[in-house]
């Protein structure tokens, strides 16, 4: 009996240890980002920094304006979500409400492949095969540009849109949606005017899901956007908060580097913002 | 909670003095150009596999590399340009240990061949914006390049006097990936590292001269600057550090150089 009880605790000691360590390394990235993040924007000034429309770091005489960058993540990410939660929550709605058992589960498993190819891939396909057909489609002399950083990010983000969307539409008590039913509404009309308003906090959740998808990758944008330091505009070459430090780490030093630690900083407050909103409507839909 | 935290945060500074102190036996120390990174990664990595001599790399830059051996902070100075008079007069000594040859590439179907370098400086600048301008078909030129940082556009907008004034419509982070836009789209013009040039794009000769190993090692081809081993003339290196300029400038070396890009001098 006694055996068995310091045998329970060492368990129990073992995973309290490694429940620290995860713990752990989130505090150390934390401090670690802010830290190194603070020397560059107390040099260039907050102000310069974060609304200075000119991002040139190696010129002779450097200046570090991430305006471009913070846009360019903001309307990348909107255009996602503007493309790819329609999309997707139609689709969750189709799989959850109306698709027949065999075809969900094909379809549902294709879904969570698409939720684990990498992002890489994406990048790939979408710069041999979207980039070109954007400059055939529109005339252009190039097809690099934040178009396609949009269409990409809005399929990268589906897989977690529907799956976020099917759980929370599974949710809803059969009760509301027979008795909608009964009162001789239309199944249509039932799973847009009842299923989706019962649900709206697990669909309000699946979108800020998509929008920390889309607004933390880096990989495949970095592949199709074209990165140059243009304030953003649909048809031009754009660099992404993400791929702004992806792109100039490996060769940077002194203050450029600094500079790259203070966007990613940036990035990282963007980040904790989604998660609390997150948070909330996880909140909010446990409580209904 | 607090315990745990100091213990990570001990055991990281204790990772790092290790490693800062690892180096200060037998080692070499090497210091300037950022372009010759991979040159002297590739060299320095083999060669420490070799004899189990550390090699240390710091890069800032050409200039400061050349001031580093004057004071005798470090061993070898690296530079990707030949010294100026006054450097020499300062009693340094250049020896050359490779050229960098940066080939101008467009896509196979592109009717230009051969470029001057003022048509290629105003063409990144925009002076020249349509093929048409240079013999070529009527469609605007879209003009790759690479990362702020990256050694190949150093040494290209050094070269072609447009440092700081290109404007690109593609900015990409690496050789491979300029060589594939540039393969994609019938209207780019794009640099990269003459030693990684692939079949699927075509590379322009400048000045009527084509870029091939002949033509850089001989500097007809203009495109290319010298990679540089700094060291001062009238003083002995260290027996490491002179075993160590021995083994880069030996015939062995070749072929590690080439693995970086550039053309051996030797």
């Amino acid at each position: 009996m006694k055996k068995k009880k310091i045998f329970e605790d060492i368990i129990h000691g073992i995973f309290l240890i490694i429940g620290l360590i995860t713990v752990g390394c989130v505090l150390l990235i934390t401090i670690y980002l802010i830290v190194s993040g603070i020397p560059a924007i107390r040099q260039i000034g907050l102000f310069n920094f974060l609304f200075g429309q000119k991002w040139d770091s190696t010129a002779s005489e450097p200046s570090f304006g991430i305006l471009p960058f913070i846009l360019t993540s903001i309307y990348g990410t909107a255009g996602a979500i503007l493309l790819g939660v329609p999309l997707g929550l139609f689709c969750a709605i189709y799989l959850a409400k109306c698709a027949s058992k065999r075809f969900k589960i094909v379809l549902e498993t294709l879904v969570s492949l698409m939720a684990g190819i990498p992002s890489v891939i994406y990048g790939l396909v979408g710069m041999l095969v979207l980039v070109p057909a954007i400059r055939n489609i529109f005339h252009l002399a190039d097809g690099a540009s934040l178009l396609a950083a949009i269409i990409v990010l809005a399929i990268m983000i589906l897989p977690s849109i529907i799956k976020q969307a099917i759980t929370a539409l599974a949710a809803v008590p059969k009760e509301y949606e027979a008795a909608s039913l009964a009162l001789g509404a239309t199944p249509i009309e039932t799973y847009f005017r009842v299923s989706l308003p019962a649900s709206k906090s697990g669909i309000a959740a699946a979108v800020v899901l998509g929008v920390g998808r889309a607004i933390g990758e880096a990989m495949a944008v970095m592949m199709v956007a074209g990165n140059v330091a243009n304030m953003p505009s649909l048809f031009q070459s754009v660099r992404f908060l993400t791929t702004a430090v992806a792109s100039e780490m490996s060769y940077s030093s002194g203050l450029q580097q600094q500079a790259l630690f203070s966007i990613a900083l940036v990035l990282f407050l963007f980040i904790m913002l989604i998660n609390a909103t997150l948070n909330f409507f996880l909140k909010r839909e446990r409580k209904n | 909670m607090k315990k745990v935290i100091s213990l990570i945060a001990s055991i990281a500074l204790l990772a790092t003095t290790i490693t800062g102190c690892g180096s200060s036996q037998k080692s070499v120390s090497t210091d300037g150009s950022t372009s010759m990174e991979k040159v002297i990664g590739v060299l320095s990595e083999a060669y420490s596999k070799q004899t189990g001599i550390t090699v240390t790399y710091n890069p800032t830059g050409s200039s400061a590399g050349i001031k580093a051996v004057q004071d005798g902070s470090c061993d070898i100075g690296l530079s990707s340009r030949n010294l100026k008079q006054a450097e020499i007069d300062a009693g340094l000594q250049a020896t050359i240990l490779a050229y960098d040859g940066i080939a101008i590439i467009v896509n196979p179907q592109n009717t230009v061949s051969d470029l001057t370098i003022t048509q290629i400086a105003d063409i990144y600048t925009e002076n020249i914006k349509n093929w048409s301008e240079v013999g070529g078909s009527n469609t605007e030129i879209v003009k790759i390049g690479r990362e702020a940082g990256s050694g190949t556009r150093d040494g290209f907008e050094t070269i072609t006097g447009t440092s700081d004034k290109c404007l690109y419509r593609q900015e990409l982070a690496s050789t491979g990936d300029v060589i594939a836009t540039v393969a994609g789209n019938p209207n780019a013009i794009g640099y990269a590292s003459y030693a990684s040039i692939k079949d699927t794009v075509k590379a322009l000769s400048v000045n009527q001269v084509a870029p091939s190993e002949t033509t850089i090692k001989s500097g007809t081809y203009e495109i290319q600057r010298p990679f540089v081993l700094v060291t001062k003339k009238d003083q002995k290196l260290s027996n490491e550090a002179q075993k160590f300029f021995d083994y880069m400038t030996s015939s062995n070396a070749k072929n590690l150089i080439a693995a970086a890009g550039v053309v051996a001098a030797n």
